[in-house]
């Protein structure tokens, strides 16, 4: 095989996907590894980043597409037969065994070629296990590389989760893998054991020149860390890139959410270089297509806050918390919460402008598939939302529930509940909206402020007058720009969801 | 003080009803006499008829090595059981434990006649096969049952980490997960030897007609009257008795010590 | 390449096969013999014996007696077991393990052995050959004793004591925290011990041969008589589908089994 320079890839997935049963835990993913690098999956828990790590390590085949390792197909290849370590979780030493066995369990499966000469003198190739003095000689490095010096006799149980930690690090080096995985290594330690060991893996890797592949939910680990990042969520890979673009350019409001702390607000491209969110319109540094909806996000820090006047924005703090190095304020701007960071200190019930550099709002493409809104249920058991009203089938919030005579929902468990003024998130399709001339038809009126042609069809951007609420939908029929129109809904096609179980879930 | 008395006077008078039958033997058989109750003087002759025995020697010889037999073969059939079983999905293993329950909730004598309709089907009743298959039924359940709590306290990972490092599946089973359930299959084997050892009914109904376990021969030597004619009985059991009563207090202090220390640190 | 995902779960396919075949298959063999007679050497679909069992004077009054038998045995067990386990496990003694080991010592030595050692000694008091149905009570608590002290124990040493406290705490005197507190709490020890003396009372024919001189008839002698005395393994059979049935109920009357046998034999000796 021959050597691969740096920077080549040393391993690629492509579209890879895992199913377990039903459940999809990744999602058509494709991306490669370069060798050298300190690669890190981070997203939550769920993401599907443990699941591709294993795929890396043998221990889940994938349900379909692909694993390259130096261009090579291992997709079904045993994890025994891969050049590759893994580091796991909860460390998985072997009780039963001391820890020079443990870091020697690799050593003594081996077999390494070695060459003879026979009387003819001729070569030939031998496959053999390593000797007691390689092994030995092999151990006390290992060992040595994770600090653990002369704690060969001792028993798994004796040692701290740290040391532990260490072993686990040292027995899987110790077999030079040419791809070091390392699963959320280092969640069972506290934070002060957790900053030390992150210096020295970092440290480890830059000695052993391998390939480190991590995973972890912790951004602030990730970020220090790594010299590629892969954002994942739900299956799917959301980013590729250095810690400073993932935090300074965020694909998507998620991974903006997910890597330190954002703003995020809706907004809209009103106009060249301009955006409207909070009410007031930005300039800001990203080109987009007019009235383009966007997501906003702006970091807590880069928000300045000065007096009343000279604010591009005006919020009334509500609350202060003191975090050591800054204060965290939160300010209410209209309805938007914003958060701001600051070494100065404000009082709860100032009143404060803030002003927002263009550099620091960064502006993404939403991906409309759905409308979502906030509203609360009404005493009719309709639901308030978008700065309308509608008819809707609030049974739908309890499944197996029906609604009683005087209105009280009834749940299966036979429990009597009262909606009114009950908080839900309301989600409608964009081919659910229908649009009326007749102003008392719909549940909310307001004006086309944007039509596209999609080739079959119009998408519309219906706004509201009071509180400036949008209506994406498709629609077949032409309107005409500042039509003034009613939203139509259809009871059925309102999706509405309790916002404590949301929460939960 | 009234509860007091009144608690060790409850212990002692237990004590004494489990442990008096055995007393008498024991010191029965330290006397060469008939009937027990008559003290003839001080004698090993009973164990010297014992030894010269031939018959209850081979009886001897018989209920060791079909326990030992049974007992090393559930315990491995068990032992791969509860691994796979362990492994499985829930609606393999579901079943599987269940049906495992059926023999160990089940009357013996049931286990005995539906063994006995089987085996005489296939015209295998009362040979060996049947004997041992008859023990291994009782016995394979509790090793499934012994071993698979030690599965579940094992790290899940132990197994993949030693794939990981190179072993193959069978090297990763015997390297890791055997040595880590050790004690559970341990403890299966030495239950599967006591209860075969203990059991009468199910032996009574599957073994070859020429073929006397301990439990069988005594029970037959109560049916026939012919007890109380062979007094070397009585130093069979007295012998059984002390040799039991020892082995299992050594196992046991013995087994106490480490987890008392353990406790302590 | 795939196969080793599989290699471990494959591992249960013998056990599988030999419970499918040796207890699954001889369980539907005795439901298949309960239902069938034979009549000239063909065997065909009956209820006779069903029929039978329950017109039968003389097997209603076995299924009675074994019934009296079982029931006096159990409570005799639990009786003497409830205070012995109480006071086990609630002493201060520092090795109160080796204590209960003395109790459930003999639960590993060949129970034959014992019946006869017991039957030994009373036939030195006198009782043999005189008191048929009390001996055959006194040998299933001989031998069924430590099957009821050692769930009872386990439940009662791992009772929290400050349930205990706190029902005292809260005004209890003793008689209402052991009535309130302490033996709900250890119900679930009861019912493991009762099941596991209840059914064994009721079938271990070698207690009351030995000790009643083959005088009295317990169910799982009767079912042995069927297959070796009589060669009637339709109606012995049936009278194990009866045992299989009443076993059922107990289970569902005391809440099922929760591995207690295997508990009480097994895991806190070896």
């Amino acid at each position: 095989m021959a050597e691969l320079r740096k920077d080549e890839k040393i391993i690629q997935l492509v579209n890879v996907t895992k199913a377990f049963d039903e459940t999809v835990a990744v999602e058509n993913v494709s991306f490669y590894v370069r060798k050298g690098e300190f690669i890190t999956f981070l997203g939550p828990s769920g993401c599907g980043k443990t699941t591709t790590l294993r795929m890396i390590a043998g221990f889940d085949i994938p349900t379909s597409g692909k694993i390259l390792l130096n261009g090579q197909d291992i997709t079904n290849l045993p994890p025994n037969k891969r050049p590759v370590n893994t580091v796991f979780q909860r460390y998985a030493l072997f009780p039963h065994l001391n820890i020079y066995d443990n870091i020697a369990f690799g050593l003594k499966l081996k077999k390494v070629p070695v060459t003879y000469m026979n009387d003819k003198g001729e070569k030939y190739v031998k496959m053999q296990k390593l000797t007691r003095r390689e092994i030995d000689e092999k151990v006390k490095n290992a060992l040595a590389v994770v600090d653990l010096e002369g704690f060969e006799k001792r028993a798994v149980s004796t040692l701290s989760g740290g040391q532990q930690q260490r072993v686990a690090i040292a027995r899987a080096i110790v077999n030079e893998p040419e791809i070091l995985l390392l699963d959320e290594p280092l969640g069972a330690l506290d934070l002060k054991m957790r900053k030390e060991m992150q210096i020295e893996l970092k440290e480890m890797h830059r000695k052993l020149g391998i390939t480190f592949i991590y995973v972890t939910h912790d951004q602030e680990e990730a970020l220090t860390m790594s010299d590629t990042i892969v954002v994942m969520k739900d299956g799917c890979i959301q980013q590729i890139g250095t810690p400073t673009a993932i935090y300074n350019e965020p694909a998507n409001a998620f991974v903006a959410d997910f890597i330190g702390d954002s703003n995020i607000f809706n907004g809209t491209i009103v106009g060249k270089l301009t955006v409207r969110f909070c009410n007031r319109n930005f300039k800001c540094v990203d080109d987009f297509e007019k009235n383009e909806k966007v997501d906003v996000v702006v970091r807590p820090e880069d928000i300045k806050m000065t007096d009343e006047d000279s604010g591009m924005l005006v919020g009334r703090v509500t609350s202060v918390v003191f975090k050591g190095v800054h204060y965290e304020i939160t300010a209410m701007v209209g309805r938007s919460e914003v958060v701001i960071q600051s070494t100065q200190s404000r009082n709860v019930g100032d009143v404060i402008g803030l002003v927002i550099e263009p550099d620091d709002i960064h502006i993404m493409k939403k991906e409309l598939t759905v409308n979502k809104y906030d509203g609360y249920i009404t005493k009719k058991n309709t639901v308030v939302f978008g700065d309308g009203e509608f008819e809707c089938d609030v049974t739908k919030l309890y499944p197996g529930s029906h609604l009683d005579e005087e209105g009280y929902l009834v749940t299966a468990d036979g429990e009597k509940l009262d909606l009114t003024d009950m908080d839900v998130s309301v989600e409608v399709g964009l081919q659910d909206i229908e649009l009326s001339d007749n102003a008392d038809e719909g549940g909310a009126r307001g004006h086309i402020v944007q039509l596209i042609y999609k080739g079959d069809h119009y998408q519309y951007i219906v706004r509201t007058e009071e509180n400036e609420e949008d209506y994406v939908l498709d629609s077949p029929d032409l309107w005409n720009e500042n039509d003034y129109v009613s939203v139509k809904i259809r009871p059925e096609n309102i999706r509405l969801a309790l916002k404590q179980e949301k929460q939960n879930g | 003080m009234v509860k007091k008395i009144l608690s060790v006077a409850l212990c002692a008078a237990v004590l004494v009803f489990i442990y008096a039958p055995i007393l008498l033997l024991v010191v029965y058989s330290f006397t060469d006499s008939n009937v027990i109750g008559r003290w003839e003087g001080f004698s090993f002759a009973l164990y010297g008829q014992l030894f010269r025995n031939a018959e209850i020697m081979q009886i001897l010889f018989n209920t060791v090595w079909l326990a030992l037999a049974a007992a090393a073969l559930s315990t491995v059939l068990g032992t791969a059981g509860a691994i796979g079983i362990f492994y499985s999905r829930r609606r393999v293993a579901k079943p599987l434990q269940a049906a495992s329950q059926i023999p160990v909730i089940n009357a013996e004598i049931v286990t005995a006649i539906s063994l006995a309709l089987l085996f005489s089907m296939i015209a295998l009743y009362r040979t060996y096969f049947s004997l041992i298959v008859g023990h291994m039924v009782l016995c394979t359940p509790f090793v499934v049952l012994s071993v698979l709590p030690k599965l579940k306290q094992m790290d899940s990972n132990t197994y993949e980490a030693a794939l990981d490092l190179g072993a193959t599946p069978a090297q990763a089973l015997f390297k890791v997960v055997v040595p880590q359930i050790f004690s559970g299959i341990l403890s299966g084997f030495m239950l599967s030897i006591t209860l075969s050892l203990d059991d009468y009914i199910v032996t009574a109904f599957t073994k070859p007609p020429m073929f006397d376990t301990i439990s069988t021969y005594v029970y037959n030597a109560v049916r026939n009257g012919t007890n109380s004619s062979t007094p070397a009985l009585r130093a069979l059991s007295a012998l059984i008795f002390v040799v039991m009563i020892v082995i299992l207090l050594a196992v046991n202090l013995r087994a106490r010590k480490p987890a008392a220390k353990e406790r302590a640190k | 390449m795939v196969k080793f995902h599989f290699s471990r779960k494959q591992l249960c396919i013998p056990y599988a096969l030999f419970l499918i075949l040796f207890v699954i298959i001889p369980m539907l063999l005795i439901l298949f013999y309960a239902f069938t007679e034979t009549v000239d050497g063909m065997i065909r679909f009956s209820f006779a014996n069903f029929v039978n069992f329950f017109t039968s004077t003389a097997k209603l009054s076995t299924l009675l007696m074994s019934f009296t038998v079982a029931i006096i045995s159990t409570a005799i067990c639990l009786l003497i077991a409830y205070p012995l386990a109480y006071i086990l496990a609630r002493s201060k003694f520092k090795r109160k393990n080796v204590l209960l080991m003395l109790f459930i010592l003999p639960m590993w030595i060949n129970f034959v052995l014992r019946i006869t050692a017991l039957r030994e000694l009373l036939d030195l008091i006198g009782l043999l050959g005189t008191q048929n149905y009390l001996n055959t009570i006194i040998g299933m608590v001989y031998d069924f004793l430590p099957f009821m002290i050692l769930p009872l124990y386990t439940t009662l040493e791992k009772l929290d004591n400050s349930y205990l406290e706190a029902a005292a705490d809260l005004g209890g005197n003793k008689f209402t925290v052991f009535t309130k507190v302490t033996f709900p709490l250890s119900m679930p020890g009861v019912i493991s011990g009762i099941t596991m003396v209840f059914m064994p009372s009721m079938t271990n024919y070698v207690v009351s041969d030995t000790l009643s001189n083959f005088n009295i008839t317990i169910l799982g002698k009767l079912i042995d008589q069927y297959f070796t005395t009589y060669d009637n393994w339709h109606m012995g059979s049936m009278i194990s589908i009866i045992l299989l049935v009443i076993i059922f109920i107990t289970m569902l009357v005391t809440g099922g089994f929760k591995d207690g046998k295997q508990e009480a034999r097994g895991a806190n000796l070896w």
